[in-house]
Order: structure tokens, then sequence, then C-alpha cells
């Protein structure tokens, strides 16, 4: 029994020395150092660069526009396999338009609406989130049971009734509608770890020294209940894409002069016994988007996570 | 345990009546008259327009027609249809083939799921766990409209074992293949989550403890390792009903399925508010039901939680 108490004694002392003699990684740089020799890792970042090049810059890999239809290339032209990187490598569609540029030029809105979903749902959950951890109480019980009233409707159901609101949808209306009902999860997860992170011994201490309730927030709860939310978030991102595309796909996301690659494969379904490589190009360019981001959350949460190692 | 149901179904009433506003709010919200639809591109006398809103109570308010919807809902009725239809009859003709489908989807992604996920669990490392994990990653990318086309193709055009689209919504034999589809994803999930429960809990005490007092394998594997490993998952499943049912639209779209996704879509696209309203309010029900059951098996499954 006096052991116990001893080594239970000792743990704060330890805590405090450690800094001093070289000084430790913290677990963002450990993560990085673990990730960096991950191959899921390395592959998924790269396809990921690639993506980011070509949604920025579609023009890079192809001169044709992506909108001019050709009916001398006529309707359902075969692929051409030999000839990479040429307009007519994955063939045309049913109005004479390349595949090829229309998967390059679809890019963008996939990327965009990604990107920005996660982010909007990362900061808006993240806030509230934040909130109903810190303060609980009656703020947590109110907030909690909103989050639980935006959970309730099924993400796909609520996005079709929102959509359908705007006679002209562009990426933003599209953005918007995917970040007012899919902030739920992240304000669930960021709140279980401020819960957790609000009784660790540092907050307690900065507290005491006097600090106020913004600065406990931002400099000592926030950076240390990140890391589960980003973890959250990057698998999350992959998720959003596949929903544009479904919500596209259902003719109530994006609209026609944006290209996605949703749209084409409504458009190719009608088509599909006639010209299955019409469907097969934007899907393929899709799934392997939508892997190349699950594969990195996945990788990210392996190196945060160290439970699971 | 009576005061902890009694507590949970008190917290959902705010839940109930918070989801149904939030959908009262949004259908209302959007642009167009149905009313006017109504006459399509003739011209309308405003009278008769003003008459048939009065009496449809589309004057007043949207807070007011909010009230006195739920007044009516909770004596059971759920409204008309611009068709002058009962929402309760377009509600009662499809709901039964949607829960179906999703029964189906559900029954698949536990039995496949948590079987794939439970053996790539106990081969840790082995060539079938690193097919589970490739597998059940390439499905989860590959996006449900995607996947229906690819299970319509192989299956119905390529190999002609069913008809490309369903013939009789109420048939569960046409039903399996939208099913496979509805459930696919949430079935690449539960493997998932079962092999990575199962992974952590193998190396607990109470196996070894169990092994060692000499239990035959498949009963440490079946009472002390599944049941300890089934918590993660039944939370998952718990959320995943309500979001099959909502989530069919796709799938039925696909398969012809003539069910409650089916006729939100045409809903939506007809503004018809009561109807949306009325599906949704049986959605969030079927949501809430389920996460009662859920926290009830949690007692179930871990003896050691306990609702006073």
């Amino acid at each position: 029994m006096p052991d116990l108490i001893e080594k239970t004694a000792d743990v704060p002392a330890q805590g405090a020395t450690e800094p001093k003699p070289e000084k430790p990684r913290s677990l963002g740089s450990d993560a990085w150092h673990d990730l960096r020799r991950r191959p899921i890792f390395v592959i998924s970042a790269l396809l990921i660069l690639l993506l980011i090049v070509i949604a920025v810059a579609p023009s890079l890999f192809t001169s044709v526009d992506p909108r001019a239809g050709d009916l001398r290339n006529h309707f359902l032209t075969k692929p051409n396999y030999g000839h990479f990187f040429q307009p007519d490598w994955f063939g045309y569609d049913g109005q004479g338009r390349s595949i090829y540029a229309r998967v390059l030029y679809g890019a963008r809105a996939s990327v965009v609406v990604g990107i920005c979903v996660t982010l909007g749902t990362t900061i808006l959950g993240g806030i509230i989130g934040m909130f109903a951890g810190y303060f609980g109480g009656w703020a947590d019980a109110v907030l909690s049971r909103i989050t639980d009233v935006f959970f309730g409707i099924p993400l796909l159901l609520g996005a079709l009734v929102i959509l359908n609101a705007f006679s002209t949808r562009t990426v933003w209306s599209v953005v918007f509608a995917m970040t007012a009902l899919g902030w739920t999860q992240m304000a669930r997860v960021m709140r279980g770890a401020v819960i957790t992170v609000k009784q660790q011994d540092y907050v307690t201490a900065a507290k005491a020294l006097g600090a106020g309730t913004g600065r406990i927030m931002l400099k000592h709860i926030l950076p240390n209940a990140l890391a589960p939310v980003i973890v959250v978030a990057t698998i999350a991102l992959g998720g959003y894409i596949a929903l544009e595309a479904t919500l596209s796909f259902l003719g109530i996301g994006l609209q026609d002069p944006t290209i996605s690659w949703g749209i084409d494969i409504n458009s190719a379904q009608k088509v599909i016994r006639e010209a299955p490589f019409a469907l097969f190009f934007p899907a393929g360019m899709l799934s392997i988007t939508v892997l190349a981001f699950i594969m990195l959350g996945d990788a990210v949460r392996d190196a945060l996570d160290p439970k699971l190692r | 345990m009576g005061r902890f149901v009694i507590r949970r179904l008190l917290q959902m009433i705010p839940v109930f009546l918070g989801t149904t506003f939030l959908i009262f709010f949004m259908v209302h919200m959007l642009p167009g008259d149905p009313v006017r639809a109504m006459w399509g591109d003739k011209a309308v006398d405003p009278a008769q327009l003003a008459s048939i809103r009065h009496n449809l109570g589309l004057d007043k308010p949207w807070y007011e027609q909010y009230l006195t919807y739920m007044g009516h809902l909770f004596q059971g009725d759920f409204g008309t249809t611009m068709g002058n239809r009962k929402v309760l009859d377009v509600i009662t003709e499809a709901l039964p083939v949607t829960v179906r489908l999703a029964l189906l989807a559900f029954v698949f992604e536990i039995v496949l799921g948590v079987t794939i996920g439970l053996f790539a669990g106990l081969r840790r490392g082995k060539s079938f766990d690193k097919g589970t994990l490739i597998l059940t990653l390439l499905l989860i990318s590959i996006p449900v409209p995607v996947l229906g086309f690819i299970f319509q193709t192989v299956f119905a055009t390529q190999l002609r074992w069913v008809t490309p689209t369903v013939q009789d919504s109420m048939n569960i034999g046409q039903l399996v293949l939208p099913a496979l589809v509805l459930g696919s994803l949430s079935l690449a999930y539960v493997a998932r989550l079962t092999r990575t429960s199962i992974v952590e809990n193998i190396r607990a005490d109470y196996i070894r403890t169990a092994v060692a007092k000499g239990l035959p394998r498949r009963k440490v594997i079946g009472t002390h390792l599944l049941r300890n490993s089934m918590i993660p998952v039944v939370t998952f499943l718990g959320t995943d009903l309500g979001a099959l049912m909502g989530g069919a639209i796709v799938t039925e779209g696909i398969f012809n399925v003539k069910g409650v996704g089916n006729a939100l879509y045409h809903a939506i696209n007809l503004n018809e508010g009561a109807t949306i309203s009325g599906f949704v309010v049986v959605l969030v029900l079927v949501y809430l039901a389920a996460s009662l059951i859920v926290d009830l098996l949690y007692a179930v499954l871990d003896p050691r939680i306990r609702y006073a």
C-alpha cells in the first residue's frame, strides 16, 4: 500500500521536470513524424495534391473547352485509349463534349465543396461544441438539444429540402445547405473532447493564475481538444464530396454551367448500355477522389490516436 | 430502469418538437406557390385562389400554421396533399415498402458486417484482415449511385439473376439487390467498427481469464469477446436505421422502388409541404425510437452499465 501512494505522489513531479531535458515532440509533430513513413499517407497525399492542381488549373492538362460540344465528334464517340491526354482519350458524351476535359474540370466543384463544407462544419460545430462542453449546465443542455434536433434530420433529405429553395444553385448554395445540416457530428466530437480537457490540471492552473475565459478556451483547451476533431473532419471530407455528387446526381445539387461529376453520372445513366464509358470515367474519378480523402483520414487517425497503434 | 426510460422519453419531446419545427420552417421558406401551380400557365381568378388558400389554411402566418399542424398531428391527422389526398394514406402506402427495404439492408449489415469484422479482427494482420480493410475502403469510396449502376449492370443486365428494376415493390425477393446497395456503405462501416473493437478487446484481461479457465473457444468468442465488442457497433446501428430510410432516395430511384424515398422526392419537387413534413415526422420518430433502444441495449450488452 505505501508503495502505491509513493507512485501517485511521484507523477506530478515527473510531469513537471519533463519539458526541461531535450524538448519532447508535441502530439502534432509526433504524428507528422509517424505519418511521413506510411505509404498510405504518401500515396493519398500525392493523389490529393494532384487533384488540387487539377482543380486550380485544369487547363494545364487539356486545351479543350469542356462546355464546347462539337457534333462532328458527335454523340458518344468511343474512347481512343491510345491518345493519351488528347481530347478523345475518354471518348465524347451525348452532346459531343470531351469526357476527358469534363472529368478534369469537374474536379474543381468537388474539391471546393469538400474543403469548404469541412471548414464550415468544423468552425460552426467546433464553436457550438466548445461552448457546450466548456460552460456545461444550462448552456450545454440547450446546445446539446439543438444539436439533437439537427442530428435527427437525415442529411441527404434536409439538404434536398434546403436546395429546393434556391432557383439557381451554385457551389455556394450546396456548401451552405450541407454546412447548415452537417455540423452536428463536429459539435458532438468537440464537446466530448472539451469536457475531457477541461478537467486537466493545466486548465485549473491557468484559472488559478487569473486567465480569462477566452484565453483559457483558445490557448489551453482548443489546441488540446483539436486532435479528434481533425480526425473526424478529414474522414468526413471524402463523405461530403460523395454527398455533393449524390445531390447533383439527383438533379438538385449543382446545375449545368457548373461542371460536376454527379451531373455527368446522371446524364450518362440514360445511355448506360450504349456508352458505359460515359459513366465510367466521371464515376471512377469521383471514387478515386473520395478514396484518397478517406485514406488520408485513416492515416491521420492512426497517427493522432496512439490507442490504435 | 423505468425512471431512465421516462426521463429519456421526456427528453425526446423537445427534440421531436424542434425537428418538426425546423423542417416546417425549411419547407415554408421554399419559394413558389403550390396553390398557384395547380393552374399551370392558365389565368386564375384571384378570389378563387384566395378561397382555396383560406380553406387550406395557407393564408395564416407560418407559425400559426405550425401550431395548427402540430395540433392536428397529435390527433393523428397528417393533413392533406394539394391533390386532396390524405397524407396519412400516402405514408401508409410508401412506408411498408421502405421499412422492408431498410430492414433487409439492416439485416445484411448486421449479419455480414459483424461476421466479416469478427473474422478480420481474430486474424489481425493476416491476408483476410488486409483484404477486408481494402474491400471496405473501396466500398466506402464508391458513391451509392455508382454502386447501384455497377450492381444493376452486373447482376441484372449481365448475369440476368434479377430484373434491372423492381416490378413489385412489396416482393422481398426483388428487394434483395436494392437492399444490398442501400446497406453496402454501412456494412463497410459495421465491419470496420467490429474489427477495431475486437482487436482492442481481444487483449483484455477477461478474455485471458476466460481462456485460462478452460472455456471452449466458441464460448470465449461468442459470449465474452463479441458481446463486449458490440457497444460501438450498436451505437452506429442505432443512428443508421433512420439514415437508411432517409437515404433510400437514391437507391429507390435507381431501382424504381415505390417507397418513402420515391414519394419524398416527388413531394420535394412538387413543393408539397404537408407530405414532406409528414414523412419527416415519421423518420424522426424512427430515429428517436432507435436511439432509445440503443441506450437500453447498452445495459443488456454490458452489465456494468446500469440505469438508475
